[in-house]
């Protein structure tokens, strides 16, 4: 595995289009908590052309369902959800600004041809290992949909929360490229 | 008659709750660290790290292994001499539900109606609970927890005779395929065999919860479990399907008997939070 990198979220350009494919990455900062209903109630704002709750420019969305935090933690475990459920909302975000995603799991090529164009990372957390993430999450704060429960909009603080890139901003696909060499079949 | 009050279980079903969500089964954690000596990809090795680690802090603080504590799938076999005193079985197993996931800190991942409003119950019922009578007078609960990264990418297909043990073979590894990284590799795989169509899903459901270190007692089943692993593991899918060896760390097969022109074969899927646990009263 490559060395990690140290990144900043939000992201702006510069940073989304220097991850790579493969790249192991400790990424700090602010990020956006956001699945299946919120994503919803997202796209289904922009359609009906109101102003979505939050500027998404620059944000790196991660796709997560917390479990509910214990009296004096921030959070309970919080991994990542399977981000091809998002792939219908996806490209309208893109076009709203979001920088990066994370996730796991596999995602459809009309995402891959959005990120492509608007310069967008992919990035994959290890599903199933929410408590180990939890430890890098420093803060959540609920900003819209409260009524979803672990569904809402919010805001993460995250410190050295770790995720590898999957699909970088020029299509690369590490899923593929990782797999190759061990597929035998 | 033995009497077991409902209160019995449903302080039971509370207990297995945390525990299933909190613990990682002795037999799938010692199915990761044996897979860490051999998985030859420095990917893959470090995930299997991260399973091990979060294993461990899981249960030291007691969170759930992953923040998907899913649907509650409770499975009874309910001795016939086993009479349920003060109250309804089905509500006793719910209300453990209720009480297993609110106090402890558990995810509610459950909507009451699943095409119109979605809404969530708010406590993580209902469960799915399938009982059956057997001999004696226990009743044994055994929960698994079940999330839908993996739920969803489980696979029926309803195959013919003439499609034999290929027509199997390919299912599964149509099945294992689809799901990739999806549904957090390494998985356990449930494959049910014959009966008909909900008896193979059901089949594939109790293969996906038994232990990793069981094997079906037909040895023929035993070496397709053993036979399906190794084509499973040929796909390069790998931990959380980065790449490497260890797609799965088990195949467990039912069967049961079927019709003269019916071969059903289902595919349910389990993820590396592999959970279960299981009480006797
Ligand atoms: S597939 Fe399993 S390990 Fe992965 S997120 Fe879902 S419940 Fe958790």
């Amino acid at each position: 595995m490559s060395a990690q990198k140290h990144v900043t979220a939000p992201f702006d350009d510069a940073t989304a289009r220097s991850l790579r494919a493969g790249d192991s990455v400790l990424l700090s900062g602010t990020i956006i908590a956001a699945r299946d209903a919120a994503h919803k109630e997202l796209v289904e704002t922009l359609r009906r052309g109101e102003k979505l709750p939050i500027d998404l420019r620059g944000a790196v969305v991660y796709y997560v369902g917390p479990a509910p935090a214990k009296p004096g933690q921030p959070i309970g475990s919080a991994g990542p959800t399977t981000s091809g459920r998002m792939d219908a909302y996806t490209p309208a975000l893109i076009e709203q600004g979001i920088k990066g995603m994370i996730g796991k799991g596999y995602r459809k090529p009309e995402v891959v041809e959005a990120m492509k164009k608007h310069g967008v990372p992919y990035l994959a957390a290890v599903g199933g290992v929410g408590a180990l993430i939890a430890r890098s999450i420093k803060k959540y704060e609920v900003l819209a949909y409260e009524e979803l429960g672990p569904e809402a909009l919010a805001a993460m603080k995250v410190e050295n929360f770790p995720a590898i890139v999957v699909i970088d901003a020029d299509g690369n696909d590490y899923y593929e490229q990782g797999q190759t060499p061990y597929r035998k079949i | 008659m033995r009497e077991i009050p409902s209160e019995s279980i449903t302080k039971a079903v509370a207990e297995l709750a945390v525990r299933a969500n909190c613990v990682l089964p002795e037999d799938v954690r010692d199915g990761f660290k044996k897979a860490l000596r051999i998985e030859p990809s420095p990917v893959g090795r470090d995930v299997l790290g991260q399973i091990l680690q979060n294993a461990d802090i899981a249960r030291l603080e007691s969170m759930p292994i992953c923040q998907d504590t899913g649907l509650a799938v409770v499975f009874a076999d309910i001795g016939q001499d086993v009479r349920i005193a003060g109250g309804d079985f089905e509500e006793a197993v719910h209300e453990g539900i209720r009480r297993g996931y609110t106090d402890g800190w558990l995810r509610k991942s459950v909507v009451a109606e699943p095409l119109f409003e979605r809404k969530n119950t708010g406590d993580n019922t209902p469960a799915v609970i399938h009982a059956r009578i057997v001999p004696g007078d226990r009743l044994r609960l055994r929960l698994a927890p079940k999330g839908a990264g993996s739920e969803n990418k489980g696979l029926l297909r309803m195959l013919v005779p003439a499609d034999g043990l290929e027509g199997v073979k390919k299912t599964v590894l149509d099945a294992v395929i689809a799901a990739g990284p999806n549904s957090c590799p390494p998985m356990i795989v449930g494959v049910g065999i014959g009966g008909n169509m909900e008896v193979a899903c059901l089949c594939a459901k109790r293969a996906c919860a038994r232990d990793v270190l069981s094997k079906n007692p037909d040895p023929r089943y035993a070496a397709l479990e053993e036979e399906l692993l190794a084509l499973v593991n040929k796909t390069g899918i790998g931990p959380a399907g980065l790449g490497g060896e260890t797609t799965a760390l088990k195949v467990n097969v039912e069967w049961r008997p079927t019709h003269i022109a019916s071969l059903p074969v289902a595919v349910n899927i389990n993820c590396h939070a592999a959970r279960h646990a299981e009480a006797i009263l």
